[in-house]
């Protein structure tokens, strides 16, 4: 639950916010969320104008271009009722790291107030339960695998499972897995790629050691490189955003 | 390739030190959960335990001076370094003038820091290890791989291959065999040693004690059989008084080793003549760089640090490769930080802040709750960049700044994705795809119902 927010939410203009690697390798999340939102009779609008938040570019270094793409944001998205994202680590650059960006004046102020309505899916939607009934159907095993950035930066830890635990059939498993980091780390992956591989690889092992049919979590590029590890050590196991299960 | 890059490959081609680190780290952090998860009061615990670091940098200065002070009134005296060669010439100093050549050195991160080893070696003088793993790291000719456990990187097998090689035993793997064929070779040593070198987890302003924490009882052999003792440890090692240590400790060996606390903790005070112990004491505090990230707000945080290397043990980059991959005195992800603090900093130690998935868990379990990647990612801010790195995140800014372009640099990655036999190199960006707008397929690589 968020901070401020209590119950069911009435419907709001909700505009997406869709990253970048969410748009281009995993379109399919962000049509589910859009699919959810409406459902839930929500106003779902999409402004084309946006691409990526920054976090790339934040994370290796490049605070300044960085920067310019931090102010795009805030311009595109400061008049927004509330502003809805599939993924834990782009909410998280907005949220905490905006602010270390050096953004000045207008821009700083629209930036302050803009944080508090940016949600990750996940949050804002637990707002909206309990789901009407019958809302959708999962008949299978799921491994839930908490992203280190929704987990840790937005503390998000039970939304995702709360509202998968309404979704008709699903059978989520946990087998006390630990909770350890994929190993993607952005640009980390290309820098030192074999170690990077290595840690997924770990990582894929204990998820399938879990026995669920899929993998899910709430950030395309962690589930990406799981997947890509899973298929690297032959594992029969599938990824799967946990929108497109809630969207069904 | 970095040097880093090659040291990161060869230790993830390395399996038994793969097996080694990965082993000690989990169980580590396992033994660690279990007796954190006894604290009823662990997120207090924790509070008080920061509150009282962040009291002992804020006012280092006066802490620093008032120990002076009261170490001195005891009948020891104090040193400031201001570096390292500093650090080693008031060491080396100390020995010339009562002509000591052999004594015993124990667990000191900060020696390693300023390079003492090395120097003394140089000076001819011999100071054997006394803490088992920094013996066994000593005898291999290796620097250690961990800021509380150096010689983690090695098997049981290569541990007893390599001392029943040096020390002439039977080859065993027996650890218990092991420490007391090693502690019999130690002993001797002990017994006819002119000086003791240790390091200190604390020194404690109001009182004047210096607090070593240890396992294996050697240590306090440092200060107990020689007539002369040099504390050598760093200047933000400093407590107020005595009660703050009880957060401290409650935290320290907890979060390290997993134990309640350690075997040994010793409160050291100067002896006056005619009391037993060494009749001559010396602590040694060394800044090299310290002062200079206490003014930096941006890196100040990092000082709060009581080295006990639960970050380590987490971090899923340390677990992988070990500590030598780091190529730095201090590895991990606290070591990232300390890397570029202290001594001189390199480009390769500019470097190390790459080296982290920025996952987080080095927060999430230090005893202190100082916020790692947050530095790290202002270190990866300083980091002079390469001309390829500028130019890739230049045209990244002038590609994403205009949803036109964007859009179609977006094609032409997905159909060089195609194209190309693995897909993109490096990232996961391997099959097809289309740009989620309202017109475009719902195309996905994991059909939920097929
Ligand atoms: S940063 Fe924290 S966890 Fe790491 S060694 Fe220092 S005190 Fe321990």
């Amino acid at each position: 639950m968020v901070a401020g927010w209590s119950g069911r939410v009435d419907p709001l203009k909700v505009q997406l916010f869709i990253p970048c690697l969410v748009d281009q390798a995993a379109p399919a999340t962000a049509h589910a969320t859009q699919q959810i939102l409406e459902r839930l009779g929500h106003e779902v609008h999409f402004d084309r104008r946006q691409t990526c938040c920054g976090q790339a570019l934040f994370n290796s270094g490049f605070r300044l271009e960085a920067r310019i793409l931090a102010e795009r944001f805030v311009q595109i998205f400061s008049e927004a009722e509330a502003i809805v994202s599939p993924s834990g680590s782009c909410v998280s650059m907005v949220v905490h790291h905006y602010s270390e960006i050096g953004l000045v004046g207008n821009l700083r102020d629209d930036c302050e107030r803009l944080k508090s309505k940016v949600f990750e899916l996940s949050q804002f939607l637990s707002m909206n339960l309990p789901f009407p009934s019958g809302f959708s159907s999962f008949p299978h095993s799921v491994v839930y695998h908490p992203s280190c950035h929704l987990n840790r930066d937005l503390g998000v830890k039970t939304e995702p499972l709360d509202l998968l635990s309404q979704i008709d059939g699903i059978r989520l498993v946990s087998n006390d897995l630990p909770v350890e980091c994929c190993g993607f780390g952005g640009a980390f992956s290309a820098k030192y790629g074999k170690l990077s591989q290595r840690i997924a690889d770990r990582r894929a092992e204990a998820l399938e050691a879990t026995g669920a049919e899929f993998v899910t979590g709430g950030d395309d590029s962690c589930l990406g490189h799981i997947r890509q590890s899973l298929r690297r050590i032959g594992s029969p196991m599938r990824v799967i955003h946990y929108s497109r299960i809630l969207a069904g | 390739m970095s040097r880093i890059s090659i040291a990161v490959n060869k230790a993830l081609s390395d399996s038994p030190l793969g097996s080694a680190v990965l082993k000690s780290c989990d169980l580590s952090t396992n033994k660690r959960n279990e007796v954190i998860a006894e604290l009823d009061d662990f997120e207090e615990t924790r509070k008080q335990a920061r509150e009282v670091r962040q009291f002992a940098i804020d006012n280092l200065e006066s802490l620093i001076d008032l120990f002076t002070k009261n170490f001195e009134a005891a009948g020891g005296k104090v040193h400031q370094a201001a570096d390292e060669r500093d650090a080693c010439g008031i060491v080396l100093e100390l020995l010339k003038r009562r002509n000591a050549r052999k004594g015993i050195k124990s667990k000191s991160m900060v020696a390693e820091e300023i390079g003492l080893g090395e120097a003394l070696e140089h000076a001819g003088i011999d100071a054997i290890e006394s803490d088992l793993g920094e013996f066994i790291v000593q005898l291999a000719g290796e620097p250690p791989s961990h800021i509380t456990a150096p010689a983690l990187h090695r098997s049981r097998q290569s541990i007893g291959k390599l001392l029943s090689a040096k020390l002439k035993f039977p080859y065993t793997d027996d650890p218990a065999k092991l420490t007391k064929e090693a502690r019999g070779h130690l002993r001797k040593r002990f017994l006819t040693a002119d000086f003791g070198i240790a390091g200190a987890n604390f020194f404690v302003a109001e009182s004047g004690h210096l607090v070593m924490v240890e396992n294996e009882g050697n240590g306090r052999m440092g200060f107990t059989t020689p007539p002369l003792f040099i504390s050598i440890t760093g200047i933000e090692k400093a407590v107020g008084a005595l009660p703050d240590l009880s957060p401290m400790l409650r935290l320290l060996a907890r979060s390290s080793t997993g134990q309640r606390f350690t075997t040994y903790t010793s409160l050291i005070r100067p002896t006056r003549p005619g009391e037993d112990g060494p009749g001559e004491m010396h602590v040694i505090l060394v800044d090299n760089g310290r002062r200079e990230a206490i003014a930096d707000p941006d890196l100040r945080e990092m000082m709060l640090c009581i080295r006990c290397g639960a970050c380590l043990n987490i971090c899923p980059v340390y677990k992988s490769v070990g500590g030598h991959a780091y190529k730095s005195v201090y590895p991990g992800p606290m070591g990232a930080i300390w890397s570029n603090i202290v001594g001189t900093p390199t480009a390769e130690s500019a470097e190390l802040p790459d080296l982290s998935t920025l996952c987080g868990a080095c927060k999430d379990v230090c005893p202190i709750s100082i916020d790692i990647p947050r530095m790290l990612l202002e270190l990866r801010g300083r980091r002079p960049k390469g001309a390829i790195e500028s130019s890739a995140a230049a045209t990244w800014k002038w590609t994403m700044s205009s949803p036109e372009r964007y859009e179609t640099a977006g094609k032409i990655a997905r159909t060089a994705g195609m194209l190309l036999p693995n897909g993109l190199p490096g990232g996961w960006l391997s099959g097809g795809g289309s740009s989620y707008r309202e017109d475009a397929p719902d195309q996905g690589e994991e059909p939920a119902n097929e």
